[in-house]
């Protein structure tokens, strides 16, 4: 019997084993064109990105997979486990760079950290193209990314009409060390003290953008202020929490806005519990990756920073055949 | 004696709770009401959860850090058995849970019969969850908006009034814990590893066996909380659970169970989780500045430590 189960045992945690490193090929390694240098013809992308379990990257990766396909270029696509990895980012770009390839593309966690490796990328001769944030380093090409500082506003312009101008208004942010989570805060703040003189910022909270945790937080805020009219969540985790927690309350009546795509924020703008949301334009930003890329590749001049764009979506625009294409599910 | 002193140990617990629970009380007109108290009561499930299962494994004084990337694995477990495969809600439920127990297993395995330290077996097996959590859902999340039944595991009203299951669920699974733990074979061997393994081993108990089976143990409670974590949010999160493990871990030894092992309760944990996200709501709706509350947090932790260090000092003078 003992021996039995030992046995038994030990092939599962074989199994289990063998299921992760399976795993750890298929995310963290190549999934478009192999790992290693060029190639063949084919020029060779190494892209690190900021993650890839957010619906948001996988989104740029298929933005950026698509593109190189139709141009005829190799890329990776990686990034760390969390957003907060920021050291196990700064070893996926040391590497990238060791695998010698023709560019590299790459979203960094922390706009300095990384800034003496864009030096080892200059004097490898590997042009780096910076994506969804900046690097503080003259290094990178070009940056393509979303003006959030300005997405944040028009959020806020959203929010400040719908709420008619006055009342109580609470933030849930992803966190506060973050770029996107500094400029989605402060577009939103600085547009409504400069514009909207009646509405009353509630302190800004952080939830990490754990949707769980963003939903107990939204909770405690309606439970502090039950004059509240309106909420913004400033990312995909924060906004879905925020509907959350207003349906948790039972409270009836709050203006909801968010940030960035996904198939239960988009169900919640669809239902009217959230009246609408800030995409950015991931499938094009990866597209514009991949071309940027290949454009310093070839030595052309680019403009130092392109602005992939965003988009304000609602109930009415929601199904929009051009709104629709940079939604992800 | 030792009854008595562990008495008084959860009375402390008790005691803290209570202090804690009135301060907000007075500090904040919108703290005591019913519709507050029952979201602080939601808001401790999960975390509630990981804890009970923990507890065993903390008093035979191991450690279980792959409880909140194992729940994650759980979630999609869930999402993949109900929405993918269609099973009925109940035996994918089961399924689910079954599963965390797997993971337990594995864990408890790799603990007792392989030798590995528990810290070891289960980072590695936190690693393993987090991968094949996003492996297995394709790093997308499971949503279960079409399975109402699934759902409502979490926020239905079983009870027709105002009550959340999800509390119902924590409270059916800390008395089944306590009972576990205070009235089972099983239970008195937790106890007696955690006190001394050596000796519970020459009075020809199988400690391997046990510790197989109180791992999975935890493991069960793992994949009921993958079960209500996806219930609440409607889908299974694959990137998400990494710091449950650490909050599940505080709320145990908050409730006055020992990293030494040896010495613990289920009421205990469960009080101490209580205090966690009692002051996380009350910090909160004082509208404290979230890195003050993580402070305040932390210096909680260090005096529960702390008390439980100075009276074993005083006991055993």
């Amino acid at each position: 019997m003992g021996k039995w189960l030992m046995v038994c045992a030990a092939s599962l945690a074989l199994g289990f084993a063998a299921c992760g490193d399976d795993g750890g090929e298929t995310t963290g390694g190549a999934s478009a064109g192999g790992g290693g240098g060029g190639g063949g013809e084919q020029p060779y992308i190494a892209i690190v990105s900021k993650g890839f379990q957010h619906q948001f990257w996988q989104a740029v990766k298929q933005g950026a997979e698509d593109e190189a396909k139709a141009k005829g270029a190799k890329i990776t696509f990686e990034g760390p486990p969390t957003e907060q990895d920021i050291e196990q980012q700064v070893t996926m770009l040391t590497n990238a760079i060791q695998k010698k390839p023709a560019a590299i593309g790459f979203a960094a966690l922390d706009s300095k950290a990384s800034a003496p490796l864009m030096e080892q990328a200059k004097s490898a001769n590997i042009p780096v193209i910076a994506f969804d944030s900046g690097v503080e380093s003259d290094v990178p090409v070009t940056t393509a990314a979303t003006d959030n500082k300005a997405a944040a506003a028009e959020a806020a312009k959203h929010m400040s009409e719908l709420i008619g101008g006055k009342g109580k208004v609470a933030l849930v942010v992803h966190d506060q060390t973050s770029r996107t989570g500094i400029e989605r805060r402060d577009g939103f703040v600085e547009w409504m003290k400069a514009n909207a003189p009646d509405v009353e910022l509630l302190p800004v909270q952080y939830g990490a953008g754990d949707q769980a945790k963003s939903a107990d937080i939204a909770k405690s805020i309606i439970q502090a202020n039950p004059d509240l009219k309106g909420f913004y969540g400033a990312n995909e985790g924060s906004a879905i929490g925020v509907v959350k927690g207003v349906e948790e309350s039972g409270k009836k009546g709050i203006t909801i806005v968010g940030f960035d795509s996904g198939k239960a924020q988009m169900d919640a703008i669809r239902s009217g519990v959230m009246a609408g949301a800030i995409t950015q334009n991931p499938v094009g930003m990866g597209k514009q990756l991949v071309d940027s890329a290949l454009a310093a590749i070839n030595g052309e001049q680019q403009p130092k920073v392109i602005d992939t764009g965003f988009y304000w979506y609602d109930k009415t625009n929601i199904d929009d055949p051009k709104i629709a294409a940079v939604l992800y599910e | 004696m030792s009854a008595v002193r562990d008495r008084l140990q959860q009375f402390l617990a008790f005691g803290s709770l209570i202090a804690i629970f009135l301060f907000f009380s007075i500090a904040s007109s919108s703290f005591l009401n019913y519709s507050n108290v029952t979201s602080i009561l939601f808001s401790t499930v999960v975390i509630g959860l990981l804890a009970l299962g923990t507890t065993f494994v903390i008093i035979t004084s191991g450690i279980d850090l792959s409880i909140g990337t194992g729940m994650t694995l759980c979630a999609v477990m869930s999402g993949v058995l109900i929405v993918n495969t269609g099973l009925p809600v109940w035996l994918g439920v089961l399924g689910t849970i079954l599963f965390g127990g797997l993971i337990g297993f594995v864990n408890g395995f790799n603990v007792s019969f392989l030798g590995i330290p528990p810290f070891i077996a289960t980072l590695a097996m936190m690693l393993v969850a987090q991968g094949l959590a996003l492996v297995i859902s394709d790093s997308t999340p499971i949503y279960f908006n079409d399975e109402p039944g699934y759902i409502a595991i979490s926020t239905g009203h079983l009870l027709g009034v105002d009550f959340p299951n999800a509390v119902l669920v924590l409270a059916v699974a800390t008395v089944i814990a306590a009972v576990v733990l205070n009235r089972t074979i099983l239970g008195r061997y937790t106890y007696s590893i955690g006190s001394n393994e050596e000796a519970t081993a020459l009075s020809g108990i199988s400690v391997r066996k046990w510790k197989l089976a109180i791992y999975t143990l935890a493991g069960l409670f793992t994949g009921l909380a993958g079960v209500m974590i996806s219930a609440r949010l409607a889908s299974a999160q694959p990137g998400t659970g990494i710091g449950y493990e650490l909050q599940a871990i505080a709320a145990v030894v908050i409730g006055g169970t020992s990293l030494a092992g040896g010495k613990g309760s289920i009421v205990g944990t469960l009080i101490g989780a209580l205090i966690i996200s009692v002051l996380n709501n009350g910090l909160q709706i004082m509208s404290i500045p979230q890195e003050w509350q993580n402070v305040i947090l932390g210096a909680v932790i260090l005096v529960a430590v702390y008390a439980d260090m100075a009276r074993k000092r005083s006991s055993t003078v």
